[in-house]
C-alpha cells in the first residue's frame, strides 16, 4: 500500500472518530507531534510539583497540608500516566527525561513563577487548575487512544485541585484584612500567567492547524480563553476579589467578557527560559534525578538479588 | 507598604525590593547532562479488578525493577482513590498482540455469520420467555 492510501485510511479513521492505537500506521508527523505534546504535558505536571511542594511544610493546619500533599502526589500520578502514554509512541522515559533537562522539551511555562504566599495555593488550584482543566477535557477525546485515556484519568483527578483551591480562598475571603490583601495580591500575580496557559493568539500558533485536522486538538487557544475568562470572571465575584484587568468587562453583543491585551513579550520570555524561575526548577529536577541515582541503582541489585534466592529455592 | 509578608523560601530570589526574610539561594553550578548509562527498569503492564466479581482491566504501565515493586507502585499510581481490590502486573514484553495491519482478515471469518447472533431469527411475537 502506498503511503498516500495509509495516509488517507489514517486520515478517514480520525474523520469518523475511530481512535488510532499505537501500532496503527500514523504519519510521522502525526507521531512527533503527540510524543512533543504528551512529553511536554507530563514535564509540566511533574515540574508543577515543585511550586506547590514549596508550601507542604508551611501550609497553615493538618487538614490543608494533607491536601496539599495529596494533590502534589496525584501530578505524580499524573506525569506517569502521561509518560506511559508517550511511551507508547516509541521514545523512552530516560529520553524523555533527558529532553526535559537539556531544555530540549518544554514544560508549562506557568511553573517559572514564584509561589510567594499561602495564598498562591489557592490561586494555582482556582486559576491554573482551572485553565489547565479547560484545556484538558477537550483532550480526553484526543485521537490517539493512550493520550485520551491518560487525560480522562487526569480530569477525574482534576476537579478536586480546583475545588480544594477555591474553597481554600473562600476561606481566606472570610477571613483578616490581611488575608484578603493577600489573596488579592494572589490573583494580581497569577491572572495573567493563566491567560498565558492557552498559549499564543489563534493567528501565532504554529502547531493548530495539523492538531485541529488529527483530533489532537478540538478547540482553539483563543476559543478556550474565553471560556477561562467568561468562567473566571463570575467565579471571582464570590471570592469578592477582582481581576487585574481594567478592560474586563460584560461585552452584551458577543456574549462574551472582553479582556485586556496579554503581554506576549512576557510570555515568550519566560518560554524561553528567562522567567523568574526556569533555572531554579530545572535545577531542582536534575537535582532530584541525580539524587535518586543510588535508590534506582539499589532497586535493580535488591530485584536481582530477590530472583537469585527464589531461583536457588527452585533448584 | 504591605499589609502582609511574601517568602522567598527556598524558590526564589530575585524579585526586587522583595521579602525582608529572602534568603540568597545557594547557586550550583549547573552540570552537564550525563549521558544515559543505566538501564532503564522494565515496564510492566498493569491491570486492576475494581471489585469483587468483576475482571481485571488494562488500566495502563509503569516502570518497576521487579514485580513486587510494580506491584506496589500500581497501588500507588493507579489506586490511590479505592479504585482496585486487586492488582496484576506483567512485564510488557511478554504481552503478545494480534497484529493491526491484518485486522481485516484476521477477523473476516467472523463477518459474515450473523446467524450466530439471537437476532438472526425471526419468530412470532406469541413466543414468549424466548
Amino acid at each position: 500500500m502506498s503511503v498516500h492510501d495509509l495516509e488517507k485510511i489514517f486520515q478517514d479513521k480520525i474523520d469518523n472518530e475511530v481512535r488510532i492505537e499505537p501500532k496503527d500506521w500514523m504519519p510521522e508527523k502525526y507521531r512527533q507531534t503527540l510524543i512533543r505534546q504528551i512529553s511536554q504535558h507530563a514535564h509540566s505536571e511533574i515540574v508543577g510539583m515543585l511550586p506547590e511542594g514549596n508550601w507542604i511544610s508551611r501550609a497553615p493546619s493538618l487538614k490543608r497540608k494533607q491536601i496539599l500533599i495529596a494533590k502534589v502526589q496525584d501530578e505524580a500520578g499524573h506525569g506517569l500516566y502521561l509518560y506511559s502514554a508517550a511511551e507508547t509512541l516509541g521514545i523512552s522515559r530516560d529520553e524523555m527525561i533527558e529532553q526535559l533537562h537539556s531544555g530540549k522539551a518544554k514544560y508549562s511555562s506557568i511553573f517559572n513563577y514564584p509561589t510567594l504566599t499561602w495564598a498562591d495555593m489557592g490561586a494555582i488550584g482556582w486559576l491554573v487548575d482551572g485553565a489547565a482543566i479547560m484545556n484538558q477535557v477537550p483532550l480526553t477525546r484526543a485521537s490517539f487512544g493512550p493520550y485520551s485515556r491518560a487525560m480522562i484519568r487526569v480530569c477525574k483527578e482534576e476537579s478536586f485541585h480546583q475545588r480544594q483551591g477555591f474553597e481554600s480562598l473562600l476561606v481566606l475571603s472570610k477571613g483578616t484584612e490581611e488575608q484578603r490583601a493577600m489573596m488579592q495580591d494572589a490573583i494580581n500575580r497569577w491572572w495573567w500567567p493563566s491567560l498565558m496557559m492557552f498559549g499564543p493568539h489563534d493567528t501565532e500558533s504554529t502547531n493548530s492547524e495539523a492538531s485541529m485536522k488529527w483530533k489532537i486538538k478540538r478547540f482553539s487557544n483563543d476559543e478556550l480563553r474565553q471560556r477561562f475568562v467568561d468562567m473566571i470572571a463570575e467565579q471571582v465575584k464570590l471570592l469578592h476579589m477582582t481581576l487585574p484587568d481594567p478592560d474586563l468587562k460584560w461585552n452584551e453583543e458577543r456574549k462574551h467578557y472582553d479582556f485586556g491585551v496579554i503581554d506576549w513579550d512576557e510570555f515568550w520570555n519566560v518560554v524561553n527560559g528567562n522567567g523568574p524561575c526556569n533555572k531554579q526548577r530545572l535545577d531542582a529536577r536534575k537535582k532530584a534525578w541525580e539524587d535518586g541515582e543510588w535508590v534506582r541503582e539499589a532497586a535493580v541489585a535488591h530485584a536481582e538479588k530477590r530472583r537469585d534466592r527464589l531461583q536457588k529455592a527452585v533448584a | 507598604m504591605d499589609l502582609f509578608r511574601k517568602y522567598f523560601y527556598g524558590d526564589y530570589d530575585a524579585i526586587k525590593g522583595g521579602s525582608n526574610n529572602s534568603q540568597p539561594v545557594e547557586q550550583k553550578e549547573t552540570q552537564a547532562i550525563q549521558p544515559i548509562e543505566n538501564i532503564e527498569w522494565p515496564l510492566w503492564e498493569i491491570f486492576i479488578r475494581s471489585k469483587q466479581g468483576l475482571d481485571h482491566k488494562h488500566v495502563g504501565s509503569l516502570h518497576a525493577a521487579d514485580a513486587h515493586m510494580a506491584v506496589e507502585n500500581a497501588r500507588d499510581v493507579y489506586t490511590r482513590r479505592l479504585e482496585g481490590v486487586s492488582i496484576w502486573v506483567v512485564e510488557s514484553k511478554f504481552i503478545h498482540a494480534s497484529n493491526p495491519d491484518e485486522a481485516e482478515s484476521f477477523y473476516e471469518p467472523a463477518n459474515d455469520k450473523v446467524y450466530r447472533h439471537p437476532t438472526f431469527y425471526d419468530l412470532p411475537d406469541e413466543l414468549t420467555h424466548m
